[in-house]
């Protein structure tokens, strides 16, 4: 029997395209999705010979923000760095991005502690509003920092699909450069998350937060998120004892600086998965990982140091690049462009420019609307949805609605809240309180009354033709303008059910 | 005197006062060219049809502008030549590099937009050693340029086309690059003004990189006050260049005639020291004691730092030469990496190691924290001299082939240059006379950054004073 286990791992980078009318070094238009293919570009974003960088002042503000937003230090010194390496989507021959001094570092994303507990804190809490989410857990955020997105590649095999023409039905490729340029934010986290479902827990959490500072769509069909998860596993005794952990205190997890010595226990070994754009994606990725390493290591083999790319039509993960061809970026300072230095008060006043964030709207909803967790947790989901609820809660105030009856009635009715203004919905809220109830006994004899000049409707209901019910309450409702139609529908039910 | 071999400043006079065309001025330069370029090959390619037409439509506009309008036009019709180094949009721009043989821009440089909207015709493109990597011009993958007062002699480099072409009169000014000495170099090899500005001062925009923390933007000229004009027009912010600061812009012509009665001059003792040839060493003391009889005060300073400033260069510069060269891969530019010459390709390998990692602490790093010593070095002597006046080459000119198998030695040659692209101060570089071999010699004027003003101040003086001098009235043979 075994006296040990495999505890994952897992690290993550993220990258989101941030949505700034042009791009990260140029005037071109950001936007690149759908558009004309090299119809965005210039010579600083083709990497013509001459052409300089010269650093958009939003895109730098938002990354800070993203980090101020991951509770991050921000350093008053910071710079941008060439990152050197080879490949057609990449204009220069060099990537601008930032190495050892990044514009945010040393921050924390709180999670709960795993989809299985979430689900359950959530079922109680929808039952009895006093639990509280005790079991989370801080992923802590390694660094924040910007860079710029390469062009794009697109692979033509054969001509069949393509309006170029090349002889002999050769293989090529195109590139577009309209996405060359576009910023980036790059979040790295330290690897403290142990299951696929945390992952997703702080991949909604990220997104969330960058769709509430609106910076970025974090549409992931667009590719506005980028995510790629590194997967270990550690041995852990099961006998209390430290361990049959073989850690290797000479193998840094990246050559990012700012990594932590608390990471000393690491195996010895870290994969990678690049490049994927869908949280489904990363969840079978990582699953697919977990298993295959714990199958290595079961035959008491170390899984490669490597890179590797998920193959959503195999299901499984495939090898890309081993440690031995690992890339050399040659990192040094980009010297085209000037170092930043921040004040305190610059960055006080970008803080003070951020919207409130989704924790902070969650407890101050439980607190200000007296809601439980359950009901605040969805209505601070989207900003939308929370701007909504505010405005209703401001003009239910008048007409003494209570905030807990506008959130009853967003939630269970799933109200469309961009065809329905706050005022309006507020407006329906009174009219169905001010519904009476009818006496039972009046309502009864009308009831009877009323089905026995419809015999052919009460047949046709008992067929199963249940939408003839309207019809029914409709002609009751003759009798008692503005009741309750609940009360005329079960008592329509009981008294069919009785003949 | 033949038009080719006016100053700006004759040449705006001649063309306001109808005495000539800018057509007549840009046929008299570009029949120099056809005479005497087959012997300098100071040109890679001659745009003999645009200047043309250019020409007749700054004859136009000379003809129906006012005074005050005239003032806005600093070069209207003036034939000037630029390193090709410089995007020129729809002119070939190679580098002086096979890898860009055909290569034809899309667009303008900044400082080529300026000099255009000045008035400026553009002639040609100047030869030079290939992405300005070298210090003889024999580095062109289009042939060495040669010094116009020697044929035998290399014209200095990398920007070898441009000083020869000012030498020689083809052209009233030209632009280049200075990256090591590159315009300093030359221009003392030739006889002729060169500006190394303050890095920052002029755009980089549009100049192909070569190391681009130290690549600063100038030009060649006839007299300082010519030299002082051009920047006037090139100076200044750009947005699209990062790294110009929005700084004050002076009028540089303003400065030129103030007296350096008072300025206190430091003459570095490390730059005086073994390995100076004796000539240059006397000529350049000269120089300093004619200023002294107008008023300056020369004290030595001292540069400590100086003896590691070459290793710190020759680590800094490749870095960043291995990353700009990236780009010429081969794929968008038609011509293959093999298309590299021997330099282009030393500096890449030496680059590419230097930043390697396990490397760059060793090299680049440290590079970096003597690059800071020398800034202190110059600070700390600023706090007690105006200006500084050195040589700027250890010799004087050497013969073609001396030195292309000797890399090393090569490199020496930039050892008073070198210091001050990677301080980043401006460097003036004025004629002071002839060696007995009849070559020509120059000295540097430096100062803090952005004290432009103060070194036209200086150079207009001494170029004033000595002005009636033999030497002056020189022209090369050819």
């Amino acid at each position: 029997m075994q006296n040990y286990k495999y505890q994952p791992v897992i690290g993550l980078e993220v990258h989101v395209e941030l949505k700034t009318k042009s791009k990260m070094f140029c005037r071109c238009s950001a936007e690149h999705f759908g558009q004309e293919p090299n119809t965005h570009t210039c010579p600083v974003c083709l990497g013509l010979p001459g052409a300089l960088p010269v650093p958009n002042k939003t895109a730098i503000e938002w990354c800070v923000m993203i980090g101020l937003a991951l509770s991050c230090e921000i350093p008053l010194f910071s710079k941008f760095d060439r990152k050197n390496y080879f490949y057609p989507d990449l204009a220069k021959g060099y990537q601008i991005s930032q190495y050892d001094q990044p514009f945010a570092i040393n921050g924390k994303v709180v999670i709960a502690r795993n989809e299985a507990t979430k689900q359950s804190l959530k079922k109680e809490i929808a039952t009895t509003p006093s639990v509280s989410r005790n079991d989370a857990k801080v992923i802590r955020i390694r660094r924040v920092h910007m860079e710029e997105d390469t062009a794009k590649l697109m692979h033509q095999f054969g001509t069949q699909n393509s309006n170029i023409k090349t002889q002999n039905e050769e293989k090529y490729s195109l590139i577009d450069f309209n996405r060359s340029g576009v910023p980036l934010v790059e979040i790295v986290t330290e690897p403290d998350f142990s299951s696929a479902d945390e992952v997703t827990e702080y991949l909604k959490k990220l997104q969330q937060i960058v769709r509430y500072l609106d910076v970025s769509n974090a549409d992931m069909e667009k590719g506005d998120m980028r995510l790629e998860p590194n997967i270990s596993l550690k041995k852990v005794s099961l006998r209390g004892m430290v361990s049959e952990v073989e850690p290797d205190r000479a193998i840094s997890r990246d050559r990012h600086a700012n990594a932590r010595d608390d990471n000393k226990e690491l195996p010895k070994y870290k994969v990678e998965v690049k490049n994927i754009n869908s949280f489904r994606f990363v969840d079978k990725a990582i699953r697919f990982e977990l298993k295959r390493q714990a199958e290595l290591l079961d035959k008491r083999e170390t899984p490669a140091q490597e890179t590797r790319g998920w193959d959503e039509k195999k299901g499984a993960t495939v090898s890309q690049r081993s440690k031995e061809e690992a890339h050399d970026y040659r990192y040094f300072p980009e010297p085209d462009i000037p170092p930043v230095r921040w004040t305190e008060s610059q960055i006080s006043n970008l803080k003070s420019q951020m919207c409130e964030l989704p924790d902070t709207k969650f407890n101050r909803f439980q607190k200000e609307y007296k809601l439980n967790e359950y009901d605040a947790e969805i209505l601070t989901r989207e900003q939308e949805l929370a701007d909504y609820f505010e405005e209703a809660v401001k003009v239910g105030k008048e007409h003494n609605i209570t905030s807990k009856s506008i959130a009853n009635t967003i939630i269970n009715r799933k109200i469309n809240t961009e065809q329905v203004l706050p005022a309006e919905l507020i407006k329906n809220i009174i009219q169905i309180s001010q519904t009476f109830q009818i006496n039972p006994d009046e309502l009864e004899k009308i009831v009877e009354q009323v089905l026995s000049e419809n015999q052919k409707a009460v047949d046709d209901y008992k067929k199963g033709e249940t939408q003839i019910m309207g019809f029914l309450i409709g002609r009751i409702k003759q009798h008692f303008p503005s009741s309750d139609t609940n009360q005329i529908k079960k008592a329509l039910e009981t008294s069919i059910l009785n003949t | 005197m033949k038009l080719n071999e006016l100053t700006i400043t004759q040449a705006r006079e001649g063309l306001q006062q109808k005495k000539f065309s800018s057509v007549e001025l840009t046929k008299a330069c570009l029949d120099r060219i056809k005479q005497v370029d087959g012997k300098i090959n100071a040109f890679v390619t001659v745009t003999e049809e645009e200047a043309l037409e250019h020409a007749k439509h700054a004859d136009k506009l000379l003809n129906n502008i006012t005074i005050e309008q005239y003032n806005n036009y600093p070069l209207l019709g003036i034939p000037i030549g630029l390193k090709d180094m410089y995007m020129t949009k729809g002119i070939r721009t190679t580098a002086a590099s096979k890898v860009l043989e055909n290569y034809i821009p899309q667009y303008d440089a900044t400082v080529v937009t300026k000099l255009k909207n000045a008035g400026a015709i553009i002639i040609g493109k100047t030869n030079c050693d290939a992405w300005a990597h070298g210090s003889s011009g024999e580095n062109s993958d289009f042939g060495p340029t040669k010094n116009p007062w020697n044929i035998e002699y290399v014209p200095g480099g990398s920007s070898s086309g441009s000083a020869a072409a000012i030498a020689a009169d083809m052209c009233i000014a030209s632009t280049g690059t200075d990256t090591g000495g590159s315009i300093r170099l030359p221009a003392n090899f030739c006889n002729v003004v060169g500006l190394k500005p303050t890095y920052g001062r002029v755009s980089r925009y549009g100049i192909i990189a070569m190391a681009s923390s130290l690549d600063s933007i100038g030009h060649f000229t006839k007299t300082v006050e010519d030299c002082a004009l051009i920047l006037n027009i090139t100076a200044g912010n750009d947005s699209c260049d990062a790294t110009t600061p929005k700084k004050n812009k002076p009028d540089y012509t303003e400065s030129l005639k103030k007296s350096v009665n008072g300025l206190k001059i430091g003459i570095p003792k490390e730059y005086f020291e073994i390995g100076l040839d004796k000539e240059i060493k006397e000529k350049t003391l000269k120089a300093a004691q004619i200023l002294e009889s107008l008023g300056a005060k020369t004290v030595e300073a001292s540069l400590p730092h100086t003896e590691y400033a070459l290793a710190c260069y020759y680590i800094i510069v490749p870095s960043e030469i291995s990353s700009n060269l990236a780009r010429y891969d081969g794929i968008r530019y038609g011509m293959e990496r093999t298309n590299f010459g021997d330099e282009a390709k030393r500096r890449i390998m030496l680059g590419t190691y230097t930043l390697s990692a396990g490397y760059y602490d060793a090299y680049y790093k440290k590079a970096m924290q003597i690059r800071t010593l020398l800034k202190q070095d110059f600070d700390r002597a600023f706090e007690k001299v105006d200006v500084i006046i050195s040589p700027v080459s250890p010799t004087p000119p050497w013969k073609l082939g001396e030195k292309v198998n000797d890399p090393l030695k090569m490199y020496l040659s930039d050892i008073y240059t070198i210091t001050i692209n990677l301080v980043g101060i401006p460097g003036l570089c004025v004629p002071i006379g002839f060696t007995k071999n009849e070559l020509p010699l120059g000295m540097q004027i430096l100062g803090p950054h952005f004290s432009e003003e103060t070194l036209f101040q200086i150079g207009n003086a001494f170029e004033e004073v000595t002005k009636n001098e033999g030497w002056r009235k020189k022209k090369p043979v050819l």
